[in-house]
């Protein structure tokens, strides 16, 4: 929640174009071994259960045994009851909304929480702004990590089966921030 | 407010209005036209016409194609009133008027100006089940809920009128009911935390007629305490509220998205109501009446005559919105008014449409695991209600926990895609999913035009079954029982067409139009249209020949799970990719489709 406090100021000045534009089924694809993905995945420290990169956005951890950090597994919920109607199962996209596994690795931490929180339109292709949403705000760290792992197949399709306990800091914080 | 609106109605009524609408009904008569959505005013969708038979559809050809120019998904179908086809397409809603005597030129095109803010608030895509007419008029009603009423001539907006606020998540994908001297419209956005309501407005002017909630006081739901009955019993005052926990049922679903029938006779409309908000039961409490409910309206003043819950506190989100279709039949050695719906959840249930007495509920799908079944035992404490299988509940297995293989899934046996009927065999013919879930309720919040729904889920084919995720069947609804079964690979999402020819046509999400002989199931013909199909086949006349309809572009809900093909999460890895995805079969699309016999 350390990074998600201190994200809106920044994200209402950042305007950053962005090269993915809203297709369907035809999604920029992603290498998990380019460097510029890399850098985005790759989790160099970790607070409280959350993990982070070296540029201190919250990344996944899938343990050697398959085990999921559980705020990624917690996106995996808060995904699928506010965003796979438009973006589909698994982050996969849908008839008219792009494949968002790709999108959150592409974009990267900064844009991705810039659309989420302010939406976007491209012609009658709209993303909504989810900003007043504590549904969505709670846990769009959460959400974004999760798409991360998707995107690079760091985990497969459908419910993620192991995971790690939630902590207590996890369950203080959401409860402060659902009210 | 409620002695405002009857006085209204009768103002009306002595105004002569109530005779505007004779032109819709000898239009639906005649059998050359296609007058309203849903064929009829009962909704059996069915056509006299047999020129195109079980003899001759396999020489079925394309006549003429129209292209939308949008491609969304396409559900709902053209109309044909007067030689003049009118043809509507998702949002923007453009809609046209195309000329059946000079090869379908362009009469005109209206293309409403809406907000694209109202897309990403319609849940499932931006679809829109056409257009109705009445009196002149065609009757349209958009995405962000503008009823607007052309002029059927020229196109020219004769009046319009703003139904609900697509800033707290009202939007509209439905067709409206014009009935008498009112258009009767309803609402969507359960998954929005709305307040459910159907609306009537005179035809005349768009003035308005009568509201009536799906929940709140008696005076918002229209209700007579002593009067209006649920099996038989009256409702009693406040049935609307006190099944709720506090103020709940402000934000309580119930919505109203679904097409709607009408009995002239008894004066009444027919419509179900939608799942309770939010899809985490442990937040509502109660039976969330009357959400989850067929409903009998009376037409002048919208005051109810019986309502029937199907599914008290609804634990999987099965609305209940799906068409109720009227016949009359013969029961017990007995005519009887019929009204018989296919739910989401799986049961298809028969009614008296006159009293509400319920008289079957059964099972369309084997699958069906999540109740035993109805009580159907008048005299017991739980008449009425369907078993709950512990095992399934996901009330009773509680917040955070993930309940699995619960058939159906969220999307239902059936959802909107309309059944037809066959008068002469007794039969119902319906487009059906075969697909299940593993549901996750959990804690959500309300925020005014957010989604509100707490709960994750992931659907897959129907296990240990014959691997597609949908049927077609054919329903005997006194019996209660399947007469034949097709399956198919992708859900069902089209409204199927039935014709004296003794044929049914339906569409299939790859894209087929697809011919069967309605007393057997036999397929007779199929063709593949450019995308796949979730609209509704129509037939019409013109110069003497025979002409079937349909409207091709995937989307809808179907679009969202299928696209990427769907996966069963407990199959483990070895299942992923197994199962089929739409996207390799079709792609985005907007097309009419216009078939008749060689020449």
């Amino acid at each position: 929640m350390r990074i998600a406090a201190r994200i809106p100021t920044i994200a209402a000045f950042i305007a950053v174009p962005f090269a993915a534009s809203a297709q369907n089924w035809s999604d920029q694809p992603v290498d998990p071994a380019a460097e510029a993905v890399t850098a985005v995945i790759a989790a160099t420290y970790e607070e409280d259960g959350r993990h982070f990169t070296e540029d201190d956005t919250p990344t996944f951890k899938v343990a050697e045994d398959g085990t999921l950090d559980w705020p990624s597994f917690s996106g995996f919920r808060r995904y699928h009851a506010e965003c796979h109607v438009c973006h589909g199962p698994d982050g996969e996209g849908s008839t008219y909304a792009p494949k968002i596994k790709n999108s959150a690795v592409n974009m990267g931490y900064y844009d991705f929480y810039d659309v989420v929180v302010n939406g976007r339109k491209v012609g009658n292709s709209v993303m909504p702004h989810f900003g007043d949403n504590p549904n969505v705000m709670c846990y769009l760290d959460d959400i974004y990590t999760y798409l991360l792992a998707r995107g690079v197949e760091a985990i497969p399709r459908g419910r993620p089966g192991k995971k790690v306990k939630k902590s207590t800091t996890f369950v203080e914080d959401e409860d402060a921030c659902m009210g | 407010m409620k002695r405002f609106l009857l006085l209204s109605a009768g103002l009306t009524v002595c105004a002569g209005m109530a005779l505007a609408n004779d032109d819709l009904v000898t239009q639906m008569e005649d059998s050359s036209q296609w007058a309203i959505q849903t064929g009829d005013y009962k909704n059996q969708r069915y056509s006299k016409l047999d020129q195109i038979n079980k003899d001759t559809v396999g020489d079925l050809q394309v006549a003429w194609t129209f292209s939308t120019g949008v491609l969304r998904g396409h559900e709902g179908s053209p109309l044909v009133v007067n030689d003049v086809m009118y043809v509507h397409t998702p949002f923007p809603n453009i809609v046209y008027a195309l000329d059946l005597k000079n090869e379908g030129k362009i009469i005109w095109k209206y293309e409403p100006k809406q907000d694209p803010d109202v897309i990403p608030v319609m849940c499932c895509d931006t679809v829109n089940r056409g257009v109705a007419y009445a009196d002149g008029k065609i009757f349209l009603h958009q995405a962000d809920t503008k009823v607007v009423a052309l002029d059927a001539n020229d196109g020219s907006v004769v009046w319009e009128v703003q139904n609900g606020d697509p800033a707290i998540g009202e939007t509209n994908t439905a067709t409206v009911l014009p009935v008498k001297d009112k258009v009767i419209v309803g609402i969507s956005g359960g998954e929005f935390g709305v307040r459910g309501s159907v609306t009537a407005y005179n035809i005349a002017d768009g003035s308005l007629a009568w509201r009536a909630y799906s929940m709140g006081p008696d005076s918002d739901i229209l209700v007579d305490p002593d009067n209006t009955t649920h099996l038989g019993q009256p409702v009693g005052a406040d049935s609307g509220m006190n099944t709720w926990e506090g103020d709940q049922w402000k934000i309580g679903g119930g919505t109203t998205w679904g097409w709607y029938s009408a009995d002239l006779e008894e004066n009444l409309m027919y419509y179900g109501t939608g799942n309770p908000s939010t899809w985490n039961p442990a937040q509502r409490p109660g039976d969330n009446r009357w959400s989850m409910t067929i409903m009998a309206r009376d037409i002048d003043t919208g005051v109810a005559k019986w309502f029937y819950q199907m599914t008290p506190h609804d634990e999987w989100d099965y609305d209940g919105i799906n068409e109720m279709i009227l016949s009359e039949q013969e029961v017990d050695g007995q005519m009887r008014k019929l009204l018989t719906h296919f739910d989401r959840n799986g049961l298809a249930y028969t009614m008296d449409r006159v009293s509400g007495e319920l008289l079957v509920a059964d099972k369309f799908d084997p699958a069906v695991n999540w109740t035993t079944g109805v009580d159907m035992d008048p005299n017991s404490d739980t008449y009425g209600r369907p078993a709950v299988v512990a095992q399934y509940s996901t009330e009773q297995n509680g917040e955070d926990v993930n309940s699995t293989g619960i058939c159906p899934a969220a999307l239902g046996t059936k959802d909107q895609q309309p059944a037809s009927y066959d008068p002469d065999l007794g039969l119902f013919l319906v487009p059906t999913n075969h697909v299940c879930m593993d549901y996750e309720p959990f804690r959500v919040s309300y925020t005014a035009g957010q989604p509100y729904v707490g709960a994750t889920l992931a659907m897959y084919p129907a296990p240990d079954s014959h691997g597609g995720m949908g049927n077609f069947i054919a329903w005997d609804n006194v019996k209660g029982e399947i007469v034949w079964s097709n399956p198919e690979q992708f859900s069902v999402w089209s409204g199927s067409l039935t014709t004296k020819g003794g044929i049914t046509f339906y569409g299939t999400l790859e894209g087929y139009l697809k011919a069967v002989d309605t007393a057997t199931g036999e397929e007779l013909y199929k063709f593949k249209t450019p995308s796949g199909i979730i609209g509704n086949v129509m037939t019409y006349e013109s110069d003497g020949k025979q002409y079937v309809g349909i409207l091709s572009g995937v989307g809808g809900w179907a679009g969202i799970g299928l696209a990427a093909g769907l996966t069963n999460p407990n199959d483990g890895l070895g299942a992923v990719g197994g199962y089929a995805a739409l996207s390799d079969y079709t792609a985005l699309g907007g097309q009419l489709t216009v078939f008749a016999l060689p020449n």
